[in-house]
């Protein structure tokens, strides 16, 4: 898929044995990205990806204040997640726990990193697990579900709103 | 994903931050270990401790030439690993491509504020 909205590909790297990175440029500068981020109506809008629909996005966005989305995924099964912003400077740094709420015993940490040249944003995520299993159990969650998902489908909203 | 138990295959070999730089190195090409030792700033014994370790899971083929033994990357054992975090890379990419058409709506939104 090649138009003028196309932005780089998620990069996905694991720099440790408990740390997951996930960098991705954006063709906008990075305070819009930082609003589409914080915003729970925009959240909604992206954060289910294809997997299905959010329903619930809060977000109390202050140092010590949560957060929190749930998804209902097209199976019909809901996933949720929650967490605690640790730091915050607006457009730049966003530091949270998170937690998995199937598995509430784990949190992990993630720090989201904007920065921006020449009007287009760079976000880095960074999660920090507490060990190398739950790690690699957050990535193998990729797999679920993920194979079904029609790989046309974004491109066809994209299309469909020009 | 299943994986086997075992200390010797790719995903620990590539766990390991001075393996992973050796194999950026030997990315751009076949070199012998003093080049490798010069690029990475790293003792030459342990160079070919992590070389070894490599070459123990195929990530890294040797060859001899003359007096000197040229070292280069056979990336074939990291497809797994690529194989694993597709998945995951799949979700967030969704993700990214639904907040590309956001961030264009934003964009429209704000020229309109300025205009």
């Amino acid at each position: 898929m090649t138009h003028e909205t196309s932005s780089g590909t998620a990069v996905i790297t694991l720099p440790t044995d408990t740390q997951i990175l996930i960098t991705r440029e954006f063709n906008a500068p990075r305070h819009l990205v930082y609003r589409a981020w914080t915003t729970p109506d925009l959240i909604k809008r992206w954060w289910a990806g294809d997997r299905g629909d959010v329903t619930v996005a809060e977000v109390d966005l202050r140092v010590g204040g949560g957060w929190r989305y749930l998804m209902t995924a097209n199976g019909g099964f809901e996933v949720a997640f929650r967490g605690v912003y640790h730091e915050i400077t607006a457009n730049e740094r966003l530091v949270s726990t998170e937690i998995y709420e199937a598995f509430p015993e784990v949190e992990a940490v993630v720090t989201n990193t904007f920065t921006e040249k020449d009007g287009r944003a760079t976000l880095t995520i960074l999660v920090e697990h507490p060990n190398k299993a739950t790690r690699d159990a957050q990535i193998d969650s990729g797999m679920e579900g993920g194979l079904q998902e029609s790989m046309n489908h974004l491109d066809q909203v994209a299309i469909s709103l020009r | 994903m299943a994986r086997a138990a075992t200390t010797a295959d790719a995903f620990n070999a590539v766990a390991e931050l001075r393996r992973r730089q050796i194999l950026d190195v030997l990315s751009e090409g076949e070199m012998p270990v003093n080049d490798l030792v010069a690029r990475i700033d790293l003792a030459q014994p342990l160079v070919s401790k992590h070389l070894r370790v490599l070459r123990e899971v195929g990530l890294v083929d040797v060859r001899q030439e003359g007096r000197h033994r040229r070292y280069r990357v056979n990336s074939q054992p990291l497809q797994p690993i690529y194989d694993w975090v597709r998945n995951y890379e799949e979700l967030w990419s969704r993700r990214f491509d639904r907040l590309d058409v956001v961030l264009e709506e934003l964009k429209e939104l704000e020229d309109e504020d300025d205009a």
